[in-house]
């Protein structure tokens, strides 16, 4: 949490801005959490628009109990969060199959992985007592006001990365995911662009762990999204609608979170949630009659 | 939490069965956790049926952040509880507009108020300092310390709920499997929407404080699952995934009595197994019986 | 039906063939192999460009493995095909297709123009920024295709709207835009009258006609019912039995054609108000609704 000596909210909202980032801890955690808004407005586009959201939560999972797995066999954290969303989305990638299908398979196999990874935090407890359960909570839910530089540095690069390698497959993702049949004929790579955006899912939720947490994450991935294809249908737009809802829930909520000393995590999604239900509420649309032929 | 064991398990079945049944705790403990299972088998085939896995999943937790805020406002937990669940299936119900369950406006929905709820309830968990075992005990439940006053409570729960299911299973399957005709056919589909979600969520909220969401949850979809795979006709598969859980609630409560490991993991883990095991089957008839050739088309 | 005594169902006397230029599609002894069985084989098969081709038979006879093999997506077993004299290949912009039954889901918000601008650029890397249209020529270009060819199929007032909120009528035009914008001279459509009322079905294959003959289009349909386009087919292609065969609508929906193709006896019967029924010993029944001669 934040120290009292922090001066109050002034209506000079430069001044309150200027006063916000002379903090260290604020400017990371304004550039980490910036980069990876980006990342999971953009790539959660495609996660709603694929119908992928309970993939995506279940990576958030997998990120907690593969984090863990790692801390007690002595890996580092982050390394073992990386490394276990990527492989875990690679599989899930390799499935294939029926939309109802996998998404039982995905259930079945992530209840298990909790169930691992509580199991898990367990062992790490006996093992390390004391600090364990901080460990469990900042995993899921993240710590990103205490990010240090190179923390925040290495959780930026992340992010841009991820961005751009998704502005570059956005194209024939699209095109994979609403029209797969007539993509494979025009040339698109349906199998590898598939895969590759699995990959970048799983980094997003990976790089998001220390920032808003894995439990989190998705709320960042899925809601942006939803609310950028509640207001427009048109592709693209929706895809930078999302990044920077995405972006702009996060720094509010860390504004917020500076001068009201609740989570900053729920900030950020308490932000996302209330605009996602406003913009339902806004463009409630006549439920889809049976089309007429 | 579990007892001692240096009591272990022998190859003797039935006197490994009177050790498990000696004391009063696992004796309410496997009547419970026989409850739940029976129930949660029973729902589970539905969710299956529908592709509402992630809903349900997400009802599961829900109930977090509502026992947490109830404990700040003074109120019953599980009141907050029940509360959450019940608003949670509505707003899916609210947000989510396919006729037959699941689908693309349902997910965006049910992962926005789950990553919200849980946002709510890391603040009220911080406002009211919990711990760790707080969380813990969420995720796995207490199965083993109930009281009888609980095994009442989901006795009549499940009755309810099951009353309830068996007089909508029909014109559920119909309505799950092929909504357009079945409105059509006038059963109200939507309506039919709605009240499950609803069972779902209460059978979610009494259960969730015995068995934890991370059970309650892995209960509903893997014997479910498994039913599915196994036969195609409604009320086997209901059966079978009954049968199912029940097993594998016993099995995990067993072996947890015996190693002193949390009966949650073993629960799942069992679970877990037996779909994998329905997933593997085709393949590994193949192995066993290779003269036998795939039918073309074969629908996995 | 009432139809057929309107128009007086007549065949095209003469296909539009450009004479000197390589055949639109041309199939030489090829045969198709699929996990030990093969679909057809020994098929020799020439269409010319510009040509209306109806593509008929039984379910699961091999009409779509046929259409595949000229999209470039499925190998050829054995034997030679080429289309517009060169190999077949995947992403081949001279070839438009339409694939069976495709439903969009009502709730995915993807606009009908967007989806008909990915057949033109949908497997180009990096994203396309919205207002270059307006600075640069070649996006401006691909924009001003993407409108001609919606304003060909006769679509603009329902363009921007989502592709799941359009009829299924609707749907079927803007998908063969999509197939067309990407400067196709031949249209490959999989049974797209399937799941039409009348009249949408009439002018879905007034349509394509349309298309065939102002744009010399190739067109290649497969169909279960004959009779929507019975009008303007140059040529059937009827696949049964491992076999392929062609020639012009009356020379192959005939008892002796069939029954060769068959290897059992089939009659082709006509009932008194002109529809004609294909009746085998142990096949299931297929019915063509009218025939040509009337």
């Amino acid at each position: 949490m934040i120290a009292a000596a922090i001066p109050p909210f002034s209506p000079n909202l430069v001044q309150d801005l200027v006063e916000i980032l002379s903090h260290d801890f604020m400017r990371n955690a304004f550039m980490a959490g910036g980069c990876i808004a980006v990342a999971a407005g953009l790539v959660g586009y495609f996660v709603v628009l694929r119908n992928q959201v309970f993939t995506s939560d279940a990576l958030g999972h997998v990120a907690f109990t593969g984090g863990l797995g790692g801390l007690i066999i002595g890996l580092p954290l982050l390394p073992s969060v990386f490394g276990s969303t990527i492989l875990s989305a690679l599989a899930i990638g390799s499935l294939g199959g029926r939309e109802r299908g996998r998404d039982v398979a995905i259930g079945t196999v992530f209840a298990w992985v909790l169930g691992l990874g509580v199991f898990f935090l367990s062992i790490y407890t006996t093992l390390r007592s004391g600090a364990s359960g901080v460990v469990g909570v900042t995993v899921l839910f993240g710590s990103i006001l205490t990010l240090t530089t190179s923390q925040a540095a290495v959780a930026a690069a992340a992010g841009l990365l991820t961005s751009l390698a998704l502005l570059v497959i956005c194209r024939p993702l699209l095109f994979a995911a609403i029209d797969p049949e007539v993509a494979v004929t025009r040339g698109v790579h349906v199998r590898f662009v598939t895969l590759a955006f699995l990959v970048l899912v799983g980094a997003t939720v990976a790089e998001a762990v220390q920032a808003v947490g894995a439990l989190l994450i998705f709320g960042l991935l899925v809601t942006p999204a939803a609310i950028a294809q509640n207001m427009t249908a048109r592709p693209y737009v929706g895809l930078l609608l999302a990044a920077g809802l995405s972006i702009t829930f996060v720094w509010f909520g860390l504004v917020l979170g500076f001068y009201i000393s609740y989570p900053v995590s729920f900030f950020v999604v308490g932000l996302s949630f209330a605009a996602y239900v406003l913009s339902t509420l806004l463009t409630r649309r006549r439920p889809a009659a049976a089309t007429a032929t | 939490m579990t007892p001692s064991t240096d009591i272990g398990p022998s190859w003797d079945l039935l006197a490994d069965l009177q050790l498990l049944l000696q004391y009063h705790f696992m004796q309410n403990a496997l009547i419970v956790g026989t409850i739940v299972a029976v129930l949660g088998g029973a729902i589970g085939y539905l969710i299956v049926l529908r592709g509402q896995s992630f809903a349900a999943h997400m009802l599961s937790q829900v109930g977090f952040p509502g026992a947490a805020g109830a404990v700040l406002v003074h109120v019953s937990p599980v009141l907050g509880l029940l509360v959450f669940c019940v608003g949670a299936a509505l707003g899916i119900s609210v947000f989510g507009t396919r006729l037959g369950g699941g689908g693309r406006r349902e997910s965006a929905a049910v992962g926005s108020i789950l990553a919200f709820s849980l946002g709510l309830g890391l603040l009220f968990f911080r406002l009211f300092s919990g711990s760790a075992q707080a969380i813990y005990a969420f995720l796995f439940g207490t199965i083993l310390g109930i009281d009888d006053k609980d095994v009442l409570v989901a006795l009549v729960t499940a009755a309810v709920c099951l009353a309830a299911l068996a007089f909508m299973f029909r014109p559920m399957v119909f309505a799950s499997i092929d909504p357009a005709v079945a409105d059509a056919k006038g059963v109200p589909v939507r309506l039919l929407s709605v009240v499950f979600l609803l069972l779902v969520a209460v059978t979610v909220a009494e259960t969730v404080q015995i068995v934890g969401t991370l059970l309650i949850f892995a209960l509903m979809v893997a014997p479910g699952a498994a039913a599915q795979r196994m036969t195609s006709r409604p009320y086997r598969a209901l059966g079978t995934s009954v049968l199912l859980a029940v097993v594998v609630t016993w099995a995990g409560l067993a072996v947890a009595y015996f190693t002193g490991y949390p009966v949650g993991f073993f629960i799942t883990t069992f679970a877990f197994a037996i779909y994998l095991l329905t997933r593997a089957a085709p393949t590994l008839a193949r192995i066993a019986r290779p003269g036998l050739t795939p039918a073309l088309g074969a629908a996995r | 039906m009432a139809i057929a005594a309107q128009t007086g169902h007549r065949m095209r006397d003469s296909a539009p063939v450009q004479p000197g230029l390589p055949p639109a599609v041309q199939l030489q002894n090829a045969g198709i192999d699929l996990g030990g069985r093969y679909i057809w084989r020994s098929v020799d098969l020439e269409v010319a460009p510009g040509e209306f081709v109806a593509i008929l038979g039984p379910n699961g006879a091999g009409k779509s493995t046929l259409l595949k093999a000229i999209l470039g997506v499925l190998p050829l077993s054995e034997g030679a095909i080429s289309v517009f004299g060169k190999p077949v290949r995947r992403g081949n912009d001279a070839v438009g297709y339409l694939p069976q039954r495709r439903n969009f889901d009502a709730d995915l918000r993807v606009r009908a123009v967007d989806l008909v601008r990915l057949g033109l650029d949908g497997a180009s890397w990096g994203m396309p920024l919205p207002f270059l249209s307006r600075f640069m020529a070649g996006p401006a270009a691909r924009a001003r295709r993407v409108d001609a060819v919606i304003e060909m199929v006769g679509a603009e007032a329902y363009a921007n709207r989502p592709i799941g909120e359009l009829s299924g009528g609707e749907q079927q035009r803007i998908l063969i835009a999509q197939a067309l914008v990407s400067g196709a001279r031949m249209l490959v459509l999989d049974e797209p009258l399937d799941s039409l009322d009348l009249n949408n079905q009439q002018a879905i294959s007034g349509l394509v006609q349309r298309i065939c003959s102002e744009s010399g289009v190739t067109v290649l349909l497969v169909a279960h019912d004959i009779n929507p386009i019975l009008p303007y087919v140059d040529q059937v292609v009827y696949v049964a039995q491992g076999q392929v065969v062609s020639g012009a609508p009356a020379e192959v929906i005939r008892t002796e054609t069939l029954s060769r193709l068959y290897g059992t006896p089939v009659e082709v019967l006509r009932t008194t108000d002109g529809r004609v029924i294909v009746v085998g010993q142990n096949e299931p029944v297929s019915y063509h609704a009218h025939d040509a001669e009337h």
